[in-house]
Order: C-alpha cells, then sequence, then structure tokens
C-alpha cells in the first residue's frame, strides 16, 4: 500500500472512531484511580493488587480458632453441610467429583488470600485487618503442608509460593480469549 | 371415519416417521395457526373426547369477580409453580432457585420463575445509590448511575442464561429421579435490555494491550470474574431491564453483566466494578468452582461456553400420560455458539429419529422450542431430543459424553455438582401405565 493510502485509511479510521464517540452519550463521571482504591481489592497471581501486611500460621492459628472454626471445622477438615475441608484431599484421578481443596486443587497461593480477604467471615466480610489476612492465608497454606510455620507471608512472597496443583490446568479453548 | 376426521385427519404427514409413533412435524407446520394459538387444541379434543355433560352456569360466572391489584399474581391454582431451593433458610452458604420447566411452556422464563443462584445472599440495593466504576488500563476512569445508563442507546436481545453447573446430576452414574426443573432448572431464557459495554469501554478509552476486565459486584462477596476483552466487544451488555421490567433482585438489581452463551456466574450481578487489565484475575469461581476436572486428573480452565443443549419438558419425569393416544412431545433447545439449527427427537431410545419442528423466531444464544407430534400406543417407549446449532455443533450421546468427561462412581446429592457443563441427552422412560422415570439410554 502506498504511502498516501495509509495515511487515507489512517484518516478514514481515525475520522468514523471519532463520529463514533461524537455520537456517545458521556455520561460517565470522571474519577481517578485513588478515589477508587477502597474497591481496587482484586489479589493477582503475580502479586498485584496485595497490600502492605504480613503474618504467619502461627498468628493466623489464633486467628482461625477465634474467627473460623465455627464454620470450617478443627484445622479446615470442615463441617458437614456448613462447609467443604480445605486441607488434604484425594488426588484429581480420583474421579471426577473429587472435592477440591487447597492443597489438591487450587492452582494460586494468591486465590487464598483474595477471598478470605474479600469474603470471609461470611457474617462480617472485609472486617479483617491485612495482617490478619496474611495470617490466615498463611495458616490454611501451612496446614496444607504448603509452606512452614513460622514462614512469614507478605505481598513479596506470597506470590512465590508454588501451589502443589498449579501446572495441571488445561486452558480449555486459547483461541477464544 | 366420520366427515370430521376425514378433514383433519387424512393428510399423509400424520404417518409415522420413526419407531413407537413419531409423527411428521409437517403435521404441525402445515396447521400453523394450530401451532400459534389454542384453538385447535379444542378441536383435536373433540375428536376424542368422550360424550360430554350438559352445561350449566359455574358459580364465578354468577357473581361479580374479585379486584384488580396493581402487580398481578399468577392464580391461587398455579400454586405449585414455583422455583425449587437449595438452602430456604438462608444459612451462611449458597442458595440455588431452580426454573420448573416441566410446567412451563414457549421460550421465555418470566422473571419470578427465572433461576437464580446467590452466594452470599440477595444485597438490598437502592439504585439511586448503585455505581459502576470502569477504571484500570483505561485512559479516563469513568462511574455511571443507574439514571445515566439509561439514557444511553439501548439494545433489546433475547439470551439464556445457564450455570455452568446446571443439569450436574446427569454426571451420576445411575439416573438420580429428579424433573426437569431438578436436573435442568439452573438455566432460563428471557429478553435482556441494556447498554452495549463496548460504548462504555470506548467512552472510557481502553488500552488495545488490554485483554481482559475484571467484572465485581456489589454483594458482600465482591463476586468477581474475568473476562476477555474479545467477548466484552463481541455482545456484552449491562443489562438493566429483564422481560421488559427492571432486573429481578435474584438476577442482579440494579445491573449486571449479560454475556450471551457464557457460564452464568461470569454474568456478573450487582455490577459495580470493571477494571480493565492485561492478564485474568485468577478469582476463587474461575480458580477453583468453575474449573473442572477431567477423568485423567487435569482440569480445564476457563471453559467459558454453554455448548448447544436441548431436553424434553413435556412429557418428563412429575407427570404422567393418562391414557394412549395423541400427544406433543416438546422440550427446548439452545446454543452459546448462535442459534439453534435442528433437533432431532426419538421415541426408541435412539434407534430411530425424526426432526422436530422449531418455533420460529429462532433467536441466536436464546431458548428454542422444539415440537414433535406424537401418538403413544401404549407400549413402553423411552425418549429424547438432540440438538445441532447454526455452526454444526451437535449435542454428543450419552456414550460418547462419559467416555470424554467422565461420571460419578456412586450417585451424588441431587443438589450437589459433581462436575460441570453438562450438555448430553436426557432421557424420559415411559412404561405401559403411562408412569415417567429418568433413564439413560
Amino acid at each position: 500500500m502506498s504511502t498516501r493510502k495509509v495515511l487515507l485509511v489512517t484518516l478514514a479510521v481515525a475520522f468514523a472512531a471519532g463520529a463514533a464517540l461524537a455520537q456517545s452519550p458521556k455520561l460517565g463521571k470522571p474519577i481517578t484511580e485513588a478515589d477508587i482504591a477502597a474497591w481496587d481489592v482484586a489479589a493477582m497471581p503475580d502479586g498485584r493488587g496485595l497490600p502492605e501486611g504480613k503474618g504467619t500460621a502461627v498468628e493466623g492459628a489464633k486467628m482461625f480458632a477465634e474467627k473460623c472454626v465455627a464454620c470450617h471445622g478443627e484445622g479446615g477438615k470442615g463441617v458437614p453441610n456448613v462447609a467443604a475441608p480445605m486441607i488434604g484431599g484425594q488426588p484429581l484421578t480420583n474421579g471426577i467429583d473429587t472435592p477440591k481443596t487447597i492443597g489438591n486443587f487450587i492452582g494460586y497461593s494468591t486465590i487464598v488470600f483474595d477471598f478470605v480477604r474479600r469474603a470471609m467471615p461470611y457474617p462480617q466480610p472485609r472486617s479483617l485487618t491485612s495482617d490478619e489476612v496474611y495470617a490466615l492465608t498463611a495458616y490454611l497454606l501451612f496446614i496444607n503442608k504448603i509452606i512452614g510455620e513460622t514462614d512469614v507471608m507478605d505481598k513479596q512472597s506470597l506470590p512465590k509460593v508454588k501451589m502443589p496443583n498449579r501446572d495441571n490446568f488445561i486452558v480449555w479453548a486459547p483461541d477464544r480469549i | 371415519m366420520g366427515k370430521s376426521q376425514r378433514h383433519r385427519g387424512a393428510s399423509a404427514s400424520l404417518e409415522p416417521v420413526a419407531g413407537n409413533g413419531l409423527l411428521s412435524r409437517r403435521a404441525l407446520l402445515g396447521r400453523g395457526i394450530v401451532l400459534a394459538g389454542a384453538a385447535g387444541v379444542g378441536a383435536a379434543g373433540a375428536v376424542t373426547g368422550a360424550a360430554a355433560e350438559p352445561l350449566a352456569d359455574d358459580p364465578w360466572s354468577l357473581e361479580m369477580g374479585g379486584g384488580t391489584p396493581p402487580l398481578q399474581t399468577p392464580s391461587r391454582f398455579e400454586k405449585s409453580v414455583v422455583r425449587t431451593l437449595s438452602n430456604p433458610n438462608n444459612e451462611f452458604r449458597n442458595s440455588h432457585a431452580r426454573t420448573p420447566h416441566h410446567l412451563l411452556q414457549g421460550t421465555v422464563t418470566p422473571n419470578s420463575l427465572h433461576f437464580s443462584i446467590n452466594h452470599s445472599g440477595l444485597p438490598d440495593i437502592d439504585p439511586a445509590e448503585h455505581k459502576l466504576v470502569i477504571h484500570g488500563m483505561v485512559k479516563q476512569p469513568l462511574v455511571f448511575t443507574l439514571d445515566s445508563l439509561a439514557r444511553y442507546p439501548l439494545v433489546t436481545r433475547m439470551a439464556f442464561l445457564e450455570c455452568s453447573g446446571n443439569s450436574a446430576p446427569l454426571f451420576s452414574n445411575e439416573p438420580l429421579q429428579l424433573t426437569a426443573q431438578g436436573l435442568h432448572g439452573l438455566c432460563s431464557n428471557a429478553e435482556w435490555t441494556g447498554v452495549p459495554l463496548s460504548i462504555l469501554l470506548d467512552e472510557a478509552g481502553i488500552d488495545p494491550a488490554a485483554k481482559w476486565v475484571i467484572a465485581e459486584g456489589a454483594d458482600s462477596q465482591l463476586l468477581h470474574r474475568s473476562v476477555p476483552v474479545k467477548k466484552a466487544y463481541e455482545d456484552a451488555l449491562v443489562a438493566i431491564y429483564q422481560n421488559g421490567e427492571r432486573l429481578m433482585p435474584g438476577n442482579g438489581y440494579p445491573m449486571r453483566l449479560l454475556l450471551p452463551g457464557f457460564q452464568g456466574n461470569m454474568n456478573v450481578k450487582f455490577l459495580r466494578r470493571l477494571k480493565a487489565i492485561d492478564q485474568p484475575a485468577m478469582s476463587y469461581f474461575e480458580g477453583r468452582t468453575y474449573s473442572q476436572i477431567l477423568p485423567d486428573g487435569k482440569a480445564w480452565r476457563f471453559h467459558f461456553l454453554q455448548e448447544v443443549k436441548s431436553f424434553i419438558t413435556h412429557p418428563s419425569f412429575g407427570t404422567k400420560l393418562k391414557e394412549p393416544g395423541y400427544y406433543e412431545i416438546s422440550g427446548v433447545a439452545y446454543s452459546g455458539t448462535g442459534r439453534i439449527s435442528k433437533v432431532m427427537v426419538s421415541a426408541d431410545a435412539g434407534k430411530s429419529w425424526a426432526e422436530a419442528a422449531l418455533q420460529g423466531p429462532v433467536h441466536p444464544k436464546a431458548f428454542t422450542r422444539f415440537r414433535m407430534p406424537w401418538r403413544w400406543d401404549g407400549q413402553p417407549v423411552v425418549i429424547q431430543s438432540r440438538a445441532w446449532d447454526e455452526a454444526g455443533n451437535v449435542q454428543p450421546l450419552r456414550a460418547e459424553f462419559v467416555a470424554a468427561r467422565g461420571e460419578t462412581k456412586k450417585p451424588p446429592n441431587p443438589l450437589g455438582f459433581p462436575n460441570q457443563h453438562y450438555n448430553s441427552l436426557t432421557s424420559w422412560g415411559i412404561d405401559a401405565s403411562g408412569e415417567i422415570k429418568h433413564v439413560y439410554a
């Protein structure tokens, strides 16, 4: 394509986009990322979204006994008809309905942190401090024998924890993403 | 043969076209008005009806009726037409309400009966206070209200919604005796109206390097899912109306993401945040609950598409055939890929098949009602349906589905989710007394 043609096509595309936007209602109010911070809670596998703070399984065990055990049972064993076990679990080759736990299924440690932070405890979500969430996450990883009891979890160390089942996932249809 | 019977019944199209009394769909197509209205049903009844008693006025015809309410509800005689609940006391766990397919007809699920799954109860959202923010990899983060979105150019379309755990009881190694509601009640179909998400992302100036949008709700768990930008620009809506009225609380009031054809959980309800980003968030629901285990122990991640599927709703378990004679077999078919192109029905456990009539208009990624005329001779039969979509995808037979995707070792809890994305056949066995059971065939 000649330079002139490229320029014309570029202009045409720019004009079309401009025309579309000109018709756009534009009724959204501008806001800054700083003002969105309170809602921006998703923690990602690479560590983005993790807050400052730290905790260990030793501290987490105390928190768990206080705030979690009623629904999740001693040591995360679960309570029938309330919460499924979070520890151990059969190998996934044991059947398509193998119960999923932190130890046998979840691929990223940040999933544990993220869900505790946004959803737990069930009756008082987001009532925990970041230190408490790190401590509980450390405890849940420790009882699944993934980290040591005194290993400190924070925004640097947590994403580096390799979960046992991490490499066992297949993206169903990569071309559709 | 009487004059009227000759007039209606002499057509060659009422000859059987497949085993156990399946009749040609032409019997329906040639009488389009019969299909669309109730007039033909009365006429058909007259042909086989017993001698009628003399007619007299009933009590309700002899006095003025009751008041006309501002918001009408179904007749008191329809009290059994309700959703079934998995958590009626709202304990600290998720709740499912299933659509009674075996008691409904047509394709539109009434709003009061649309299925609903809530992972932390129903938030009581004041629409005047609710906000939707778009941010992340955009030129200008923006906040929208329900009032501002309602001023946008709106789009109305039909779309089914289906939990990817719908039909999970069919992963059982033995057929569980459940109605079409118990088996398939976690899918429904409605007319949705909303703002194309592409307009809002364009206004915020999304970065071409953004590949995903994190969608998050205002429920107490802030349920979040990662949606490919590709899908956001294909046909995603921020829906604010459901069958002409505002969304039901259980379906996302006051606004939800609608991703036609994608698994229900991604159609985030109570939508309050959209964050453009380069990587998926790997949320609890995409990284755990909706990643499904395969027979070899691997797991599929991002199985978003609800694939082509159909099931018979009439007749089905929970009802009984009172006598041999004419019946209409009907059900729903749908595909997350596009339009339904064909539905085949069998009454002899798959030995022979005949093509069903499709009730138009056939919308993409929406329920299509299929109908098959049938004369039951009173012998035991097994009825099944199998659907094709316009891209050529076909509903897999049970043997091939189980070979690829597995089944349980023992029958599971009927309210549980042994696995995800069942889209193989459903079979109903009818015995000589007219009793209907769920069977595998």
